[in-house]
């Protein structure tokens, strides 16, 4: 496969290797914003070839992880509903709610339908006039055009019988509260390269300035997290803090202006809560005023009193954060498991949970580094 | 293989890709009473005269099994004949049912597919494939047509599989409790004397080996998913494995394991196997084929294609000293034309199945955990 063979190469990857080893005198903690990152280093093995000098932790881009189990308990309420029929991207269905997961409310006979294209759900909504379609909106900066452009095509098409359970978060937010928070111990971080195609990087330079922090806008395959990690180790060691762009070839500093002109014209930026670290200022999408009716929490007002509570032993807060390795939680593989999770981090296979559970039972390196 | 039928939707024509075996049902045709029903309806299963018709212009002609004709209760199968073509004292017994959706798909239909699912699951304890029953729950208001094509695809995949249909039953269930139709196929098959295949055979040491492409199938059905739809020209692999089976057999008698990878992919296959033999299995990634647009179509997804379903590729498991003569006897024959050896069983990590990277690391293959799920990023 053109342009992602390439950056598979062994070759390459083992090449990028040693020249990291040929830079790297200290100690460093990088974190990997990206849950896509998280996957593709385990996925790879890139983790076990990395030197030990490099910690890697990661970061709380994981947009099934993220959502808060309070709105996942709302989306439930409504895809139990006769009268609607809920429509996800795939690996939400499986995320579980404070009492069950979509999976269980479909078998109930709900009509839960996993869609690719957001679009997709305007589809269904015009298909079926006599029901509502709630689609869940959920993830970072990069499902967000997507997830704008369906709500604005609702509008300008009257397709009054469909709205948004809306979960949208923001990385730089994240970044500034991580490093806000007073025991973080990260060195800098890998941002995350499809948050910045659309984005662009600039938001980013004023936090490099700020907490004296490298952050090297990254790509997914293993060369081009090589190419993050070397040009991240390279500042550190010269004690440069920039912002620099090892993705190149699909991130320009200004990022994709269309895909922002649809975000900020259908959303604008709210306090969001984080599953498992709380409410952080400004970290979030909502729909804007005059796409209000759009609203899924507007649409069914009775959703908005659902409240809930995480399970008292899950650290999934302290994981997403960088904090905590997963193998530090007392549930992690006796009461947490895959088949049976009390955090999201153990759902979704980019969850830090699920990757350390896979690898802690081969007995391999599973600390990344440390 | 392509169909041919008329505007009414009732002469079939099947012609098999090798264009040799035409299966041509022109003479089955029947305008009444089945034409003034276009679609199932409830009478079809009522065990009136309207089921008898069914039988009579449709199953009966198109399966053209002495078997069938029997018409009793039960189809009386005479062992003293099927043993002097096949002497042994053991015989294979499996049965799986079908509720594939959609039943038409690129490379096959729900038809094909349950006939070959079953000739399949009996090749891999090394029997030789010979009866086969056929139970169809049909929804009200399946068209005809759709029908028709199907029961003639098995009927041309019996053909290809070389296998008898001995028996069958239908159903009609109430519109919306179905899926347009379910296929029950059980299988008898009989075993020859001095193999010994299990899933718990494979030792530390043996070869792995894969006869293709991995995660056609999976992707083929994928591609034409309501939701999910994408341009592609990956096709299912469904076919009989039962050919090449005897070809490995006549090979050598000391093959470990076979199984064939069809829901779970090949992941799946050797979870079981490290579980059930109680050994650790190691493959590398690179030495399984992909085709490049199944390997595209699972990027785009988010999906990996070692767990993607196939429903003509098989794991063969046999002693190092006998693997290159297997993988031979794979490529000489048109199912194994791109086969592999893919991995190894080893003495640690017994239960776990591990794979070599690409880049050089390695990672556990589990299980799945459930239903493939199209990741968000």
């Amino acid at each position: 496969m053109k342009y992602i063979e390439e950056y598979r190469d062994a070759d390459l990857t083992k090449k990028l290797l040693k020249d990291l080893d040929n830079i790297i005198t200290k100690n460093w903690t990088l974190m990997e914003v990206c849950g896509g990152q998280t996957h593709s280093i385990i996925k790879s093995g890139l983790d076990q070839l990395l030197p030990k000098k490099i910690n890697l932790v990661h970061g709380p881009g994981c947009p099934v992880c993220v959502t808060p189990l309070e709105l996942i308990d709302k989306a439930i309420a409504l895809a139990s509903r006769s009268d609607i029929i809920f429509t996800s991207f795939g690996d939400m269905i499986r995320v579980p709610g404070s009492k069950t997961d979509l999976f269980a409310v479909k078998a109930a006979g709900g009509d839960v339908r996993i869609i690719y294209s957001p679009l997709d759900a305007l589809k269904i909504a015009k298909e079926n006039p006599d029901k509502t379609i709630v689609f869940f909106g959920i993830g970072f900066e990069t499902t967000a055009p997507p997830n704008a452009m369906l709500v604005h095509q609702a509008k300008l098409q009257n397709v009054n019988n469909f709205c948004m359970l809306v979960s949208h978060v923001t990385v730089p937010a994240a970044i500034k509260a991580l490093m806000d928070s007073p025991d973080i111990e990260v060195d800098g971080f890998l941002a995350a390269g499809h948050v910045c195609t659309v984005m662009g990087y600039w938001e980013y330079e004023p936090l490099a300035l700020k907490y004296k922090i490298p952050i090297v806008v990254t790509g997914f395959e293993p060369v081009d997290i090589m190419h993050g990690i070397i040009k991240s180790v390279s500042q550190l060691e010269n004690g440069i803090h920039i912002v620099e762009n090892a993705y190149a070839r699909s991130v320009v500093r200004g990022g994709n202006k269309p895909a922002q002109a649809i975000i900020n014209q259908v959303f604008e930026i709210c306090d969001r809560s984080w599953r498992g670290i709380g409410v952080i200022p400004q970290s979030g999408y909502r729909l804007r005023g005059e796409y209000a009716d759009f609203d899924a929490e507007r649409r069914f007002p009775e959703i908005q009193g659902i409240e809930t509570k995480e399970s008292e032993i899950c650290i999934s807060g302290l994981v997403l954060q960088g904090r905590k390795k997963p193998n530090e939680c007392p549930a992690f593989g006796k009461e947490c498991t895959p088949q049976n999770p009390l955090g999201a981090t153990m759902v979704s296979t980019e969850g830090a949970c699920a990757a350390y559970f896979q690898f802690g039972r081969l007995g391999i390196r599973s600390d990344h580094g440390r | 293989m392509q169909h041919i039928f008329n505007s009414e939707g009732w002469e079939l024509e099947v012609i098999m890709e090798d264009n040799k075996s035409q299966l041509n049902l022109a003479g089955w045709s029947c305008p009444i009473p089945l034409i003034n029903y276009p679609t199932i309806v409830l009478g079809h299963g009522s065990g009136g005269k309207m089921m008898a018709d069914l039988i009579q212009h449709l199953f009966a002609p198109v399966f053209n099994s002495q078997l069938l004709n029997q018409l009793n209760d039960s189809t009386v199968l005479d062992l003293k004949e099927i043993l002097n073509s096949y002497p042994s004292k053991r015989l294979a017994f499996t049965t799986d049912s079908f509720v594939i959706n959609p039943i038409f798909f690129p490379g096959g239909n729900i038809g094909d597919l349950s006939i070959y699912g079953t000739v399949n699951d009996l090749a891999m304890s090394g029997a030789k494939p010979l009866f086969l029953s056929a139970g169809f729950i049909l929804e009200e208001g399946l068209p005809m047509n759709s029908l028709g094509i199907i029961v003639s695809s098995m009927a041309s995949a019996c053909k290809t599989a070389n296998v008898c249909i001995a028996a069958g039953d239908t159903k009609v269930v109430n519109k919306g409790h179905g899926d347009g139709i379910y296929i029950n196929t059980t299988g008898i098959g009989i075993i020859p004397e001095g193999i010994n295949i299990s899933i718990s055979n494979a030792a530390p040491g043996d070869v792995i080996l894969i006869n293709g492409s991995v995660g056609d199938h999976g992707m083929a059905i994928m591609s034409v998913r309501s939701g999910l739809e994408f341009e592609t020209t990956i096709q299912s692999d469904t076919a009989p494995l039962n050919g090449l089976v005897d070809e490995l057999i006549d090979a050598t008698h000391e093959i470990h394991c076979m199984r064939d990878a069809t829901r779970g992919g090949l992941a799946a296959v050797l979870n079981e196997m490290a579980v059930s033999s109680n050994v650790g299995v190691e493959f590398i990634e690179t030495a399984v084929p992909i085709k490049p647009e199944v390997n595209a179509a699972c990027e785009m997804l988010g999906l990996d294609p070692f767990y993607i379903a196939n429903e003509g590729k098989m794991v063969v498991v046999v002693p190092e000293n006998q693997a290159d003569k297997v993988l031979m006897a794979m490529r000489k024959h048109s199912l194994g034309k791109d086969a592999a050896e893919i991995g190894r069983v080893v003495e640690n990590h017994r239960g776990l199945v591990t794979a070599h990277t690409r880049i050089g690391g390695n990672r556990i293959v589990d299980l799945p955990a459930g239903e493939l799920l199209p990741r968000i990023c």
